[in-house]
């Protein structure tokens, strides 16, 4: 991509970015939710990142037992409502739950209703998109080249770091911005999860729907907005990441 | 056989297709003829260690890699090879640079690695692709890189895959004339598999020749050649 169009791509970006601010400023604009969602979305993109390529890995390992039961149960929240995985979480998650008690008991607060409820029920959520793309992106890599590595002396380790995840990343990252995007709106699970306030600050989500409620359809317009432009302009240079990736191959 | 030579012995049974081959390559260039599915391509793989064989033994400079019945393996990576694949399989993502000093042995370091490298492309007539990645290489220019990549690492044993079958006549000839100086200079065993006579008439100081996963014929080229046709 040249300079100018880099050039370009920015000052765009930047005007659009400040048209927003201007206009939520103008609106009284609350960013409490925007940016708490930002962060549940953000930590739990990177919880996808590591635990849906080691999984995407694993999957691509032919005789890994019950290759097509994991992969199944691993996609199993894209078809599940929201609901009804917010209610599993609760279960395996919640007081009670032996992973709950352990996690009280170690850090002395409870998963659920707190902020790291929101990250793990965005992070389950968007987990099958990350693992989806991850393994397109791994199927996608010639098996000559992992063997050109092996017989030029490298070990797994060394091959996974400097050819596989290489070589996979657009695929990765794909996956990764389609888990933000899906982290960042997430509304039920959520809502089941960590409640409707996390030390009393709702996500963007939870916000809209209360200020929906309470007839205040200003503040409704205006966190849809900005939630609206802060995904596109992050999936757009997501795009472009990811062609540029796809070009250096 | 020599102390740097290879010997192996090898058998693999994959459902009805069977191979069973005995190799004694020394030092110089052995070319494995024989035709399109008669195991060329898969004796590389387990003389490689990428795939293993039901059976067999494999001594490399006195070294042994492979001895099925005392339940020896070297890996891959510990075998000092090199392979050039049919398709190169040129690292898309890496320089030419990064792509000749992947295999280089990590104590060296970094700055001498990268000198070594680059005089190596100068030698085979592509330094000028030091900073390129290989999407814009020529056909030449990749099976030049590919056999910089292959020598870098000092290998015993050098395989390799039909490198020439998709290239023309002339570049054919200036690229063997390029691996024959190299297997003088190197002096470890090359083991070269093509289908093409005229190829093996050209490089080998021996050949193989394998039908149905049977070695049929070994010898010099004039011997194992004699009655097969100058074009093909």
């Amino acid at each position: 991509m040249s300079r100018e169009r880099i050039w370009l791509i920015v000052r765009v970006s930047g005007l659009a970015l400040l048209g927003v601010l201007a206009f939520v400023f103008r609106a009284e604009f609350s960013w409490g939710p925007l940016l708490l969602s930002l962060e549940v979305a953000g930590i739990a993109t990177l919880l996808t990142l590591v635990f849906g390529v080691g999984l995407a890995l694993l999957l691509q390992w032919r005789r890994l037992p019950a290759r097509d039961l994991i992969d199944a149960i691993v996609s199993t929240p894209l078809v599940l409502p929201p609901t009804v995985l917010g209610y599993y979480l609760l279960v395996v998650l919640g007081n009670g739950s032996v992973f709950g008690d352990a996690w009280k008991a170690t850090f002395g607060r409870a998963i659920i209703f707190n902020f790291e409820g929101a990250v793990i029920a965005a992070a389950v959520g968007s987990m099958p998109l990350v693992v989806r793309s991850a393994r397109v992106g791994l199927e996608s890599i010639d098996p000559n080249l992992i063997a050109a590595a092996r017989t030029l002396g490298a070990r797994p380790m060394r091959i996974l770091f400097t050819v596989v995840l290489p070589l996979a990343a657009p695929g990765i990252i794909a996956g990764c911005m389609l888990g933000f995007a899906r982290a960042l709106g997430d509304y039920g699970a959520t809502l089941m999860v960590a409640g409707a306030r996390i030390d009393g600050t709702p996500t963007a989500s939870v916000y809209i729907m209360d200020q929906l409620l309470a007839g205040k359809d200003e503040h409704v317009m205006t966190t849809a907005i900005a939630t609206t432009v802060f995904g596109i302009v992050m999936l757009y240079f997501a795009n472009r990441l990811t062609r540029s990736l796809q070009q250096r191959g | 056989m020599a102390d740097t030579g290879l010997a192996a012995t090898l058998r693999l049974q994959r459902g009805e297709w069977t191979l069973d081959v005995e190799l004694a390559c020394p030092v110089g260039i052995t070319c494995v003829m024989g035709p399109s599915g008669s195991g060329k391509s898969t004796i590389l793989q387990l003389l490689a260690g990428l795939a293993v064989p039901d059976g067999g033994r494999i001594e490399l400079a006195g070294d042994v890699l492979l001895d099925r019945a005392k339940g020896i393996s070297v890996p891959t990576h510990d075998r000092r090879l090199a392979y050039v694949f049919q398709g190169l399989a040129l690292f898309p993502h890496r320089s030419g640079l990064g792509n000749v000093t992947y295999g280089m042995s990590r104590e060296v370091p970094r700055p001498a690695r990268i000198d070594k490298a680059q005089q190596l492309l100068d030698k085979l007539g592509v330094g000028h692709l030091a900073r390129r990645r290989p999407r814009t290489y020529s056909g030449g220019e990749a099976q030049r890189v590919a056999l910089a990549r292959a020598i870098a690492r000092s290998p015993r044993l050098i395989l390799l895959d039909e490198p020439f079958s998709a290239l023309d006549h002339d570049l054919k000839l200036q690229l063997i004339e390029l691996v024959c100086g190299l297997a003088s200079e190197l002096r470890v065993p090359i083991v070269h598999v093509t289908h093409s006579a005229a190829e093996a008439r050209l490089l080998a100081d021996q050949v193989v020749r394998i039908e149905r996963g049977k070695v049929v014929a070994v010898g010099t080229p004039g011997e194992v050649l004699a009655n097969v046709p100058a074009l093909d």
